[in-house]
């Protein structure tokens, strides 16, 4: 399972303040950690980023691969600063992903850029309106991206299917209808479609000795139904991601498979 | 629309590995299942070594130690009679007598068996303790300082005495067979250790221990299988070193290679009877995803050779 390291966020003050600066020093130390904890994936989340974000995400783009030879997942609702991104990006260390689309009309944009860049896109599962109720209506959104991602020529194998996991503290049922959801998008098409999940959400608002035990857990339940990527913290998960690799037979077993 | 049959293809490649300094040998570098050069890549032949001793080889039977009446009693003389008249691509000198049931031999007799050997061949050399797993620490490490820069094969290390052997394989530049007993898993793990102690996983060569046709030959099979299944289709790095069969020194000890046709007479010729046992032990293994084979009887060697030539 690829893990996006989710470390890379402007929420966090000691990241937003780098980027402020254009500090590469903590950027570059914070992409080096999570790569060598297990991260296939560097999130870059510059926020919605209105003012200077063509900059800001050319700079992080940049500053990212210089530290870990890593693909890049391209974070925020700024259409101009993901392009911007994508132009600065090495292809060399792998395919880049926009984070993200939906069923939002304002949203759309960012699958013509996926096209035209032939990159790989999060379709976030929501449409203007509400949150989804449950895995029938997450599912039926998720077709309808489908449907556009075609109409814009973009294959479905670059399309990661994102359910939204909500936060367990506030709405507790929907934690399973997300595990039921993955289990759904892969019977939307064949081969299967491939998913995708911010998974600290779940544990969003929880005190922090419970969080990393929920992301952990929630994780092991969602690879088991298929997952193919989280963005997470790779240093907390990536134990899980070993171990129920292990269990459902995708890694052979040896003693020390945690080393490895 | 024609028919066109569907091919499988995999994410991972056996580590090709070159051994020698004078006469180069490499065998692995594939990307497919045995011999599917339909589907992938299989760009280096089995290699298949002639196995010779450092003392006489009194409990081979007579049908295969004939063979090397009058060079059998002196190691050099054999491994230049396996390179010059059987036309060996490599030979496996199997340090036996240095066993504590055997002569006891020293490590320093072994080093000189070596550099002596090695003085009178081209071709690559194999060289196996006499696994016994503490004398082997001692006679593998002086062995592998004695063959320094000649690219050798040291074999084997197992789980108990790895470090000492690895070691010396590392500092004197060869490669290294890594030996554990029929478990799939504890295979991993061995190749796991030597990969974290530093010894590069590209010059491993992997044993999951031989077995003979009769005698337990499907395990070695399903393991050796399951292996390749890893390394190919999991992407499983320390699962992709090449696989060593040992195949005669497992063969020519069981009854049907041993029992005098006298005494069992509806089992026909002793003689084809052990060459045909050995020839379909080790065809079976290279089927399994082997690529390194030590045999015994030059015409069993000949038959496996000819199926190599058919399936490449």
């Amino acid at each position: 399972m690829l893990i996006i390291g989710e470390k890379l966020s402007i929420i966090a003050k000691r990241v937003r303040e780098a980027m402020m600066k254009r500090d590469k020093g903590p950027i570059q130390e914070i992409a080096v950690a999570q790569k060598n904890a297990g991260a296939g994936m560097i999130d870059a989340n510059i926020g919605p980023a209105e003012d200077g974000g063509e900059e800001l995400m050319e700079w992080m783009v940049t500053t990212i691969q210089e530290a870990v030879q890593l693909p890049v997942c391209l974070d925020t609702t700024n259409h101009a600063a993901i392009e911007a991104g994508l132009k600065v990006h090495n292809n060399d260390y792998g395919t880049p992903m926009i984070n993200s689309t939906s069923n939002d009309p304002e949203r759309f944009p960012m699958l013509e850029l996926a096209a035209k860049y032939n990159c790989l896109i999060i379709g976030l599962t929501v449409g203007k309106g509400g949150l989804p109720a449950d895995e029938e209506e997450r599912s039926a959104i998720a077709a309808e991206i489908m449907a556009r991602t075609m109409e814009y020529g973009l294959p479905l194998e670059n399309l990661y299917l994102d359910p939204l996991v909500l936060q367990i503290a506030t709405t507790q049922e929907q934690a399973v209808k997300v595990i039921k959801t993955i289990k759904m998008f892969q019977e939307l098409n064949d081969p299967p479609m491939k998913t995708v999940v911010g998974l600290s959400n779940i544990s969003n608002g929880c005190p922090k000795d419970v969080r990393h035990i929920l992301n952990k857990y929630y994780l092991a339940l969602l690879m088991y139904e298929g997952l193919t990527a989280a963005i997470a913290d790779p240093s907390e998960v990536i134990e899980t991601v070993k171990t129920i690799d292990v269990i459902t037979g995708k890694t052979l077993y040896a003693h020390s498979y945690l080393e490895m | 629309m024609a028919f066109v049959p569907p091919k499988e293809s995999f994410a991972g490649r056996v580590f090709p590995v070159t051994i020698g300094t004078g006469v180069q040998q490499t065998f692995g570098g594939e990307n497919t299942l045995p011999f599917h050069s339909f589907e992938g890549e299989v760009p280096n032949r089995p290699l298949i070594a002639y196995e010779i001793q450092d003392v006489p080889p009194e409990d081979w039977p007579e049908t295969v130690r004939r063979l090397y009446d009058g060079v059998s009693d002196d190691p050099v003389k054999w491994a230049k009679y396996c390179e010059e008249e059987l036309k060996a691509k490599a030979v496996a000198l199997r340090l036996v007598g240095t066993h504590p049931d055997s002569k006891d031999l020293s490590a320093d007799d072994a080093a000189k068996t070596v550099t002596d050997v090695l003085g009178a061949i081209k071709v690559p050399l194999i060289i196996l303790g006499s696994n016994h797993v503490e004398k082997d620490s001692e006679v593998l490490v002086r062995a592998a300082e004695a063959a320094k820069g000649y690219d050798c094969v040291i074999g084997k290390a197992q789980e108990a005495n790895y470090k000492t052997i690895a070691a010396a394989a590392m500092a004197n530049g060869h490669k290294l067979i890594a030996m554990s007993e029929l478990d799939i898993n504890l295979s991993k793990q061995l190749n796991i250790l030597l990969t974290q102690m530093g010894f590069d996983k590209e010059k491993l060569i992997t044993d999951p221990m031989c077995s003979a046709l009769g005698y337990g030959l499907e395990y070695t099979y399903s393991v050796m299988e399951r292996i390749r299944l890893a390394a190919l289709s999991q992407n499983d790095a320390v699962m992709q070193p090449p696989m060593l069969a040992d195949v005669g020194m497992y063969v020519w000890k069981i009854k049907e290679t041993q029992a005098p046709e006298d005494v069992l007479p509806e089992w026909g010729s002793l003689e084809e009877r052990g060459i045909a046992w050995e020839a379909v032990t080790a065809s079976s293994l290279l089927m399994a995803g082997s690529e390194l084979l030590i045999m015994r009887h030059q015409r069993a060697v000949e038959a496996v050779e000819l199926f190599v030539d058919e399936l490449m």
